[in-house]
């Protein structure tokens, strides 16, 4: 990285012409020192994520054979395992997106209506399994939907059901489990974008003699809508990548697009074809987060720094 | 300024809306809970509420050497990633803060990449390069992958604290003769120590919850306590697990509490 690259904006100008030179070393000094305490990290995210990415890339260009070929990208439109992967996955991904909506939507409006005092409690109940590990939460859900689990015993026991009902390991327990993973990621950049929604626009609604509702629906809805599309993008990225409450969940019916990864890397060795479907993966996430950067202008990343 | 009453709403109107956001609530919170309360119990079976009492599961937890082998080097990694996260962080969070340098959005890209860059193919990428380079099963080799998964946390957290704090101060201190070193840790770092020290406890939380990368990375004597919970809940839904469950529920209140203290000191 070329050290001159460091902005001189203020150099230049004929009637500083004196301390130009004295001004421009001392700038370039300063960029020099504020590269170095960036490099480290720099150095770091570079080798551990980007290198091995750009590896994986390269391999997965080639067959089994060591030849160059669209093998293993060829494999996702031809064999019906992958196709099926896809389907499995986008659809985990679409329905617990929806959920999150369903239910993050009432708790960020409600959260944003209250006073502070009341919100920095509620909040507890948000950032607390944000930060909770997913292989903890993952593992109640197992214990809450398990055939002799919670929920069938007291069913069970109420007399509402004889047999068990089969809550684990389908599609319905992934659901459920992501989405209680995945619910704060999609609350706390609505609540902060609701947050900013300026009241004065719903008393001046309501003034001019909106019902509550109708202020609602024509004021706050509108407004809030940047905040429910930043939280949305984040949660459909985060699920296309899942992997942990799937491959506990699933009881091995469900195989999403990360298990796929992994079974094809860990147990066939098959790089080449994991290495295709990480490709793909990433692709598809940068490309979803870069549309979403354009449209609205915002950061997906904003979830970590609003909590 | 004020947002109480900022609306002709009575609360009571607003009923059906709190008991749904309770409701909502009560989804986040209960797993938890039930885990907490389950981990008490006396008995293999996992019933709710528990018919008798006993602390049987952590005897089991504390008992078992390779439950407690996987909490130390659990505990190792997640304290060297929490300083090593925490030196780069900061000093990179430093430089992006003085807004001097080129291609900002490129180096804040890269630096928070592992935010959006989907876990397992940097769990498959790790292990990939570790295999060529031998750091596959070492602390060194999962104390740089938990690093590089931390430092956007920690970038993250003191950018918004060099944010609030006025970088005039510093160059006050410089033009009055103290040296670039010196006016940081006698100038800016006293004002922004509280989200050097949030940032720090992201990391080490980070790192301690990581599962996936450390499922490829991490084994043998390294093995994690996620890695090893990962194996057992694979096979069978072991009670221990509520209990080493509620340590870490425990674990996440006091650092998150820890964060939020010093986050108000600020």
């Amino acid at each position: 990285m070329s050290v001159a690259s460091a902005s001189l904006d203020h150099a230049g100008r004929p009637d500083a012409a004196l301390n130009t030179d004295a001004l421009r070393a001392d700038a370039r000094r300063e960029a020099r020192g504020l590269l170095a305490l960036l490099s480290p990290g720099l150095v770091l995210v570079f080798a551990v994520i980007i290198v091995p990415i750009g590896w994986l890339f390269w391999l997965s260009l080639f067959d089994e054979s060591g030849e160059l070929s669209a093998a293993n990208y060829a494999r996702f439109f031809e064999q019906a395992s992958y196709i099926k992967t896809f389907v499995t996955t986008f659809k985990v991904a679409f329905t617990v997106t929806g959920a999150c909506v369903l239910l993050g939507y009432p708790l960020a409006y409600m959260l944003s209506q209250l006073p502070r005092r009341a919100v920095s409690i509620c909040l507890i109940f948000v950032i607390l399994p944000f930060w909770t590990s997913v292989l903890v939460r993952t593992y109640a859900w197992l214990v809450i939907l398990q055939r002799k689990g919670l929920v069938n015993t007291w069913l069970m026991d109420l007399g509402v059901i004889g047999q068990p009902l089969p809550l684990a390991n389908n599609f319905a327990s992934v659901v459920i489990g992501m989405t209680h993973i995945m619910l704060p990621f999609l609350v706390l950049p609505l609540y902060a974008s609701m947050r900013t929604i300026d009241v004065d626009c719903l008393r001046a609604g309501m003034n001019l003699g909106a019902s509550p509702a109708a202020t609602f629906r024509q004021i706050f809805f509108p407004l809030s809508l940047p905040g429910l599309a930043s939280g949305v993008v984040i949660v459909f990225v985060l699920c296309l990548g899942f992997f942990v409450t799937p491959a506990l969940m699933g009881g091995g019916k469900v195989i999403m697009w990360a298990m796929r990864m992994e079974q094809t890397t860990s147990l066939y060795s098959n790089w080449g074809a994991g290495a295709a479907l990480g490709v793909v993966l990433l692709a598809v996430t940068l490309a979803l987060l870069g549309l979403f950067h354009r449209l609205l202008g915002a950061r997906a990343t904003g979830v970590w720094s609003e909590r | 300024m004020s947002m109480e009453n900022a609306l002709p709403i009575s609360h009571r109107q607003r009923l059906w809306l709190y008991a749904l956001g309770g409701l909502v609530m009560l989804f986040l919170i209960a797993p938890s809970v039930i885990i907490v309360i389950m981990s008490f119990s006396g008995s293999s079976l996992l019933e709710f509420p528990p018919q008798e009492w006993s602390l049987r599961w952590y005897e089991s937890y504390f008992g078992s050497v390779e439950w407690r082998d996987a909490t130390i080097v659990s505990v190792k990694v997640a304290v060297m990633t929490a300083i090593v996260a925490t030196l780069l962080g900061t000093a990179a969070a430093y430089a992006i803060n003085a807004r001097t340098l080129r291609l900002t959005g490129l180096i804040n890209a890269l630096l928070t990449a592992s935010l959006i860059i989907p876990v397992i193919l940097i769990g498959i990428g790790t292990f990939f390069l570790y295999a060529r380079i031998g750091l596959n099963n070492t602390l060194t080799g999962l104390v740089i992958a938990h690093t590089v998964q931390a430092l956007p946390l920690v970038v993250l957290t003191v950018l918004s604290g060099l944010r609030s704090y006025d970088m005039n101060q510093e160059m006050v201190a410089r033009s009055l003769g103290a040296g670039r070193f010196s006016a940081f840790f006698q100038v800016t770092m006293p004002q922004i120590r509280f989200s050097i020290v949030s940032g720090a406890l992201f990391a080490f939380i980070t790192s301690f919850d990581e599962v996936v990368v450390s499922l490829f990375i991490s084994g043998g004597e390294t093995t994690t306590l996620t890695r090893r919970m990962f194996n057992a809940l694979r096979d069978q839904i072991d009670p221990t697990i509520a209990a080493i469950s509620t340590c870490l529920i425990v674990l996440s209140i006091i650092l998150l509490s820890a964060a939020q203290l010093f986050g108000r000191g600020r």
